[in-house]
């Protein structure tokens, strides 16, 4: 780790310190580097304090103590996260709370638009996306009567279409059926973008991630080499000879 | 629960300019509601009739909605007639019916009826998002489109939400009585359901400050100019302005005044 450059680094996370209002801290001395092309996987129990990591990361929440470095330059002010947030796109765990335009379309050039975008290279940049995810037919869709797994692609669709460097995927498989899943994980493996995933899918994490990385006691926990063992599962068609991807 | 039976299609109505529709209904109605003599109240009322006609809705559809509304009015039927006095037009053993509460009755009726016609060809044969893109483009106040587009888009999970807790609450053998237990689990729910609300509204303003929102409100929506939008704006304003004169001018047809 200390062999990579600082210009490689996007994130420098120390003695991260957060606590809910009233409660005990759910950061405590965190210490965390992300740099370019890192694909990491972050799996640990509910209420560690995942999700609140990648708010604090965007300026959703502001830390108690400690020095968040993004892109080399200290961040504090709102001012700073704006700018920020076009570079680290967040695709929450809820696609519901992403979407919330009528319209797919609309909802994949708004940030597009709020970037300062003419209409025309929103709605560019929004078809080459969709097209991307293979949601072509998708623009004129009404968000809320999407199914699940469309609402996720869709919500990734509008992340996306910031043209971010780094993805911050909180518990994208959550809810997804089989197909939506294989889907995901061939779109992760083909986009080349820094990203941290959260997921309580270890196989899914194996195959996503280059690094799986824990929590507890409020902090970051490396594993480096995820050690290969293998165990009983169950599935249809499991007599018959088969691999797994 | 908010379909949109009425806003697919491709009527002549349909394919008029969103923002023309807005504007002619909103002058519509505001001159039907004002205007008070038969003449003028009947040719609303077919003129109203006629927009229907041209938006080629289901007509079972309509009516269900008409008679919702109607229902209402029938309230003014049972109670206008018999209190508002004045003439006595005929009496029913002991209870007289008073001729300016039938007029008056009348009145509502035609005008209610023809806004409602008018509302449901020209209005509801858009979406709701296009609705709100044409109020957006009409200068609307932003906060109000905004207002209007996201609780169109969070009614349904707000909904999702009410179920949810009421399914917890009946799975646990929970049935409405006139008890204190039941008003409290009332009470609970509505406000778990607040709770949420706002606990996804503040998700929700999360995702969108992740995107560069920033207040201000951008539509993709385009509307081009058609020479339907010309005839459909000339025919709503020869049948207002017709509906006018016949309110300061009343033709002495018809046996009411």
């Amino acid at each position: 780790m200390n062999t990579r450059e600082d210009a490689e680094r996007i994130l420098k996370l120390r003695g991260i310190r957060f606590a809910y209002p009233g409660e005990n801290p759910v950061l405590n001395d965190l210490d965390f580097d992300l740099y370019r092309g890192d694909r990491i996987g972050l799996l640990a129990p509910n209420g560690s304090g995942k999700t609140t990591l990648f708010h604090l990361i965007i300026g959703l929440l502001a830390p108690n103590a400690g020095i968040l470095e993004i892109f080399g330059n200290e961040v504090t002010a709102e001012r700073d996260f704006i700018a920020i947030r076009r570079k680290i796109g967040l695709l929450f765990q809820d696609a519901d709370d992403q979407l919330f335009s009528p319209t797919v379309m609309e909802d994949v050039a708004f940030g597009p638009l709020n970037m300062g975008k003419s209409k025309d290279e929103a709605l560019a940049i929004s078809r080459r996306v969709l097209s991307f995810l293979g949601l072509s037919a998708f623009e004129d869709r009404i968000t809320f009567k999407l199914s699940g797994g469309e609402k996720k692609l869709v919500s990734l669709a509008t992340v996306l279409a910031m043209e971010p460097e780094v993805l911050l995927l909180d518990e994208p498989m959550n809810g997804l059926d089989h197909h939506t899943r294989m889907r995901l994980r061939e779109i992760l493996e083909s986009i080349d973008l820094t990203y941290i995933i959260i997921s309580h899918d270890i196989d899914f994490l194996i195959d996503t991630t280059s690094a799986i990385y824990t929590m507890a006691d409020g902090r970051i926990m490396k594993d480096e080499q995820v050690s290969i063992h293998q165990h009983d599962h169950a599935h249809l068609f499991g007599h018959v000879p088969h691999k797994h991807k | 629960m908010l379909d949109e039976p009425f806003a697919a299609g491709n009527s002549v109505i349909h394919r008029i300019d969103p923002r023309f529709r807005v504007v002619a209904s909103i002058v519509y109605s505001l001159v039907v509601a004002v205007v008070y003599t038969f003449p003028a109240l009947f040719t609303a009322f077919f003129f109203s009739l006629c927009l229907i006609a041209s938006a080629r809705l289901d007509l079972r559809r309509v009516l269900k909605r008409l008679v919702l509304v109607n229902g209402f009015v029938l309230m003014f039927w049972l109670l206008l007639p018999f209190t508002a006095e004045g003439e006595i037009l005929y009496r029913l053993g002991p209870i007289a019916v008073y001729r300016p509460g039938v007029i008056l009755a009348a009145q509502i009726t035609l005008k209610s009826n023809a806004i409602l016609m008018a509302l449901i060809a020209l209005v509801s044969t858009m979406s709701f998002a296009t609705l709100g893109h044409a109020m957006n483009r009409l200068k609307f106040p932003e906060k109000f489109v905004f207002l209007f587009l996201l609780t169109y888009r969070y009614i349904f999970v707000i909904e999702q939400e009410h179920k949810k807790i009421w399914r917890a609450v009946k799975i646990r053998g929970f049935s409405p009585a006139t008890s204190l237990h039941c008003y409290k689990t009332y009470a609970y729910m509505i406000a778990m359901l607040f709770i949420r609300a706002s606990a996804r509204a503040d998700r929700v303003y999360r995702a969108m400050k992740c995107r560069g929102f920033s207040g201000r409100f951008y539509t993709l929506a385009e509307f081009g100019a058609s020479g339907g939008n010309l005839i459909f704006s000339v025919t709503v304003s020869l049948a207002t302005v017709a509906i006018i004169a016949l309110e300061w001018f009343p033709p002495k047809l018809l046996p009411f005044y």
